[in-house]
């Protein structure tokens, strides 16, 4: 009978999570247990990837993006939720607006050199260096605090947080953030269920690097079984994934990368390969009007004609 | 030997199980007191339905081409109600996928897995207080058990993640068990390359008739089906199949076989897949019909088949050589 219970008990904690879809300025959001020590803030607008202390007296609270600037006070609602301990760390996975927006909140007061911001902001150089760049539209009070070139690893909250430097994949400046001990890794928008990667060109991307960046989550993931749980894996935008996920969005950028290639190779114009519809079994799917596949094939398009990054491999 | 389908022998071929052949007294016993424990009021969940409990067998009347090894040829489309951006991904689809890596320990997705071989556990998840019935809980050979939830809670959100087997609630409606499932990732409707998405939401409807189960499926995607696929599957009552679950729970390890570049993942280039014609001219199917889409579920669709060229069909003349050959090895054999 007791064990019953505990079976009962097991098979029915779904009941628990109480995750609940609400809503704020007309965005629905929820917050999302993921495991170990990592909660999901996912909207409608992007996901931002929280992590607490489970106990008492931990460090305080980490936030790999800050979401939309529409969802800042519901984010900041939701944290005190599941912490009361500080804000300590942001990483920011790129320079998007709808990565950084509460950003700015996070960091106040504005920092002297006599009073240091309390939170400290990791994100990859070049995030740092667009953002201070003329005509950005970015506040300094929103800017990184420490930048890596490489990549950056420190413990937070009992467990290994690793930032990986990802080289030129979405844009130049997108990272990558391993949970190790919750074994959660947070991709940013060079993972997205929602549409296809948006190569931002101007911001030097390319698919070579989108790919390289998606085989490299695929070295970190590791799949509880059969193909399924284990590494649990935050998109930038759209549902909590884990590995296989990871693998369909690799295999359908690569096929496509291989397709568009192939065109190239035979001399086709880029009007030619987007008549072509290399990408037509996914567009479907993936194209979607503010990123469309027309615009998805140019990037590659032009990203492999321009041989904009490195090789597909390690 | 003609086998009656309450003999013995068809309900339970030695070859199969593990245990000695049941008189048919004492099954139709056993099956008297099925009935009667379906019919008992623990059961009936507000007064419907019956209880699926136990193990069941499948059986491969239907499609058995199609769901016992190897599965389907590579460009039989047939009978599957796919758009031409399902049909341009199975032609460059290729079976390498299967060796690497990440792809070699999937199993069967709820889409995919009631029609594969597959022989079924079935028990309930019950509320240790009240006995109610929360859940059915359907374990298969090539999948991971599937949650039947019959609690009445709501589908996660769009946000929540998805599984192989999917998220699945239940309603008795009469004596048919009606289930939604959602939340699956995303997999194939055959094992060649015929893919559904994400999006997919299979409605199944279990009846049972005397010892037989019958599942039928409606799977809908809005990205790769242009009308529902509706398929139907049978299992019969065995409650002396011994169950092995293939998929293992985590017994299937992936290992790098063969080396390959790092990231490689094979496919081919559009209109380079070269084999696409093969099941057409083995089984003499118009290569026409072979591309599927949904005109070729319907009956009416003789009709157009009339009007096309027949290939001959490869494989009957192969067969035909075999026996041909065995028989004039023995004639003593051939005059039996």
């Amino acid at each position: 009978m007791r064990a019953a219970a505990l079976l009962f008990s097991a098979l029915t904690a779904s009941l628990t999570f109480g995750q609940q879809l609400q809503e704020a300025d007309g965005i629905q959001y929820e917050v999302r247990r993921v495991q170990g020590n990592v909660y999901m803030f996912a909207s409608t607008l992007g996901n931002v990837t929280i992590q607490v202390g489970q106990d008492a007296g931990h460090d305080g609270v980490l936030l790999v993006d800050t979401g939309s600037p529409r969802l800042r006070e519901a984010l900041l609602a939701e944290i005190r939720k599941l912490s009361a301990e500080p804000v300590r760390f942001v990483i920011n996975t790129s320079a998007d607006p709808d990565h950084i927006g509460a950003n700015e909140i996070l960091l106040k007061p504005p920092r002297t050199v006599q009073a240091p911001a309390e939170v400290s902001l990791y994100a990859q150089d070049n995030v740092l260096q667009r953002e201070t760049r003329d005509g950005s539209g970015i506040p300094s009070g929103a800017w990184p605090t420490l930048t890596y070139l490489e990549g950056k690893s420190f413990a937070f909250n009992g467990e290994a947080i690793q930032m990986f430097a990802e080289k030129a994949a979405h844009t130049d400046g997108d990272s990558i953030v391993l949970f190790r001990g919750s074994n959660v890794v947070s991709a940013g928008d060079i993972f997205l269920t929602t549409g296809y990667p948006v190569i931002d060109l101007a911001r030097g991307g390319s698919i070579q690097g989108e790919i390289r960046a998606l085989n490299h989550i695929l070295d970190l993931t590791v799949a509880r079984s059969m193909q399924e749980g284990g590494t649990m894996v935050v998109p930038g935008h759209g549902r909590l994934c884990d590995e296989s996920e990871v693998t369909d969005y690799r295999d359908m950028l690569t096929i496509i990368r291989d397709r568009v290639q192939d065109l190239l190779r035979k001399g086709k114009t880029l009007e030619e390969v987007q008549a072509a519809r290399p990408s037509r079994d996914y567009d479907r799917r993936f194209s979607t009007p503010s990123w469309t596949a027309q615009m998805f094939i140019e990037a590659v398009y032009k990203s492999l004609k321009d041989g904009a990054a490195a090789g597909g491999s390690k | 030997m003609k086998l009656h389908p309450l003999d013995s022998h068809f309900l339970f071929p030695p070859l199969l199980y593990n245990r000695p052949v049941v008189p048919r007294i004492a099954f139709l016993s056993a099956l008297a007191g099925l009935a009667s424990l379906a019919s008992a009021p623990a059961f009936a969940q507000g007064g419907m339905g019956f209880n699926p409990s136990g193990m069941w067998t499948a059986m491969y009347h239907e499609d058995e081409l199609e769901r016992t090894d190897p599965g389907s040829p590579v460009g039989d489309y047939l009978g599957i109600p796919i758009n031409d951006d399902a049909r341009l991904r199975a032609d460059t689809w290729d079976g390498d996928l299967v060796s690497v890596l990440q792809h070699q320990c999937i199993p069967h997705s709820a889409v995919y897995a009631m029609r594969a071989p597959s022989n079924l556990k079935i028990t309930t998840v019950n509320d240790p207080a009240s006995g109610r019935i929360v859940a059915f809980i359907i374990d298969g050979t090539y999948t991971g058990p599937r949650t039947i939830w019959m609690d009445g809670r709501e589908h996660p959100s769009q946000f929540a993640p998805h599984t192989w087997a999917g998220f699945s609630t239940g309603v008795w409606e009469g004596d048919t068990l009606h289930i939604e499932t959602t939340h699956i990732k995303s997999g194939y409707l055959r094992r060649n390359g015929i893919a559904f998405s994400d999006r997919t939401v299979l409605t199944e409807f279990l009846d049972i008739h005397d010892k037989y189960l019958t599942l039928t499926t409606v799977a809908e995607d809005p990205v790769y089906l242009t009308e529902p696929l509706v398929r139907t599957e049978s299992w019969v009552w065995n409650p002396y199949q011994a169950f092995s679950p293939i998929a293992g729970y985590g017994a299937c390890l992936p290992v790098p076989e063969i080396p390959r570049p790092y990231g490689w993942v094979p496919s081919h280039l559009p209109g380079a897949n070269t084999v696409l014609r093969e099941f057409s001219q083995e089984y003499g199917v118009p290569f026409e019909a072979s591309r599927g889409g949904a005109e070729t579920m319907y009956p009416e669709y003789r009709k157009k088949l009339e009007q096309m060229a027949i290939p001959h069909a490869k494989v009957f003349e192969v067969q035909f050589e075999q026996e041909h050959k065995k028989q004039a090895s023995n004639p003593a054999e051939a005059k039996q």
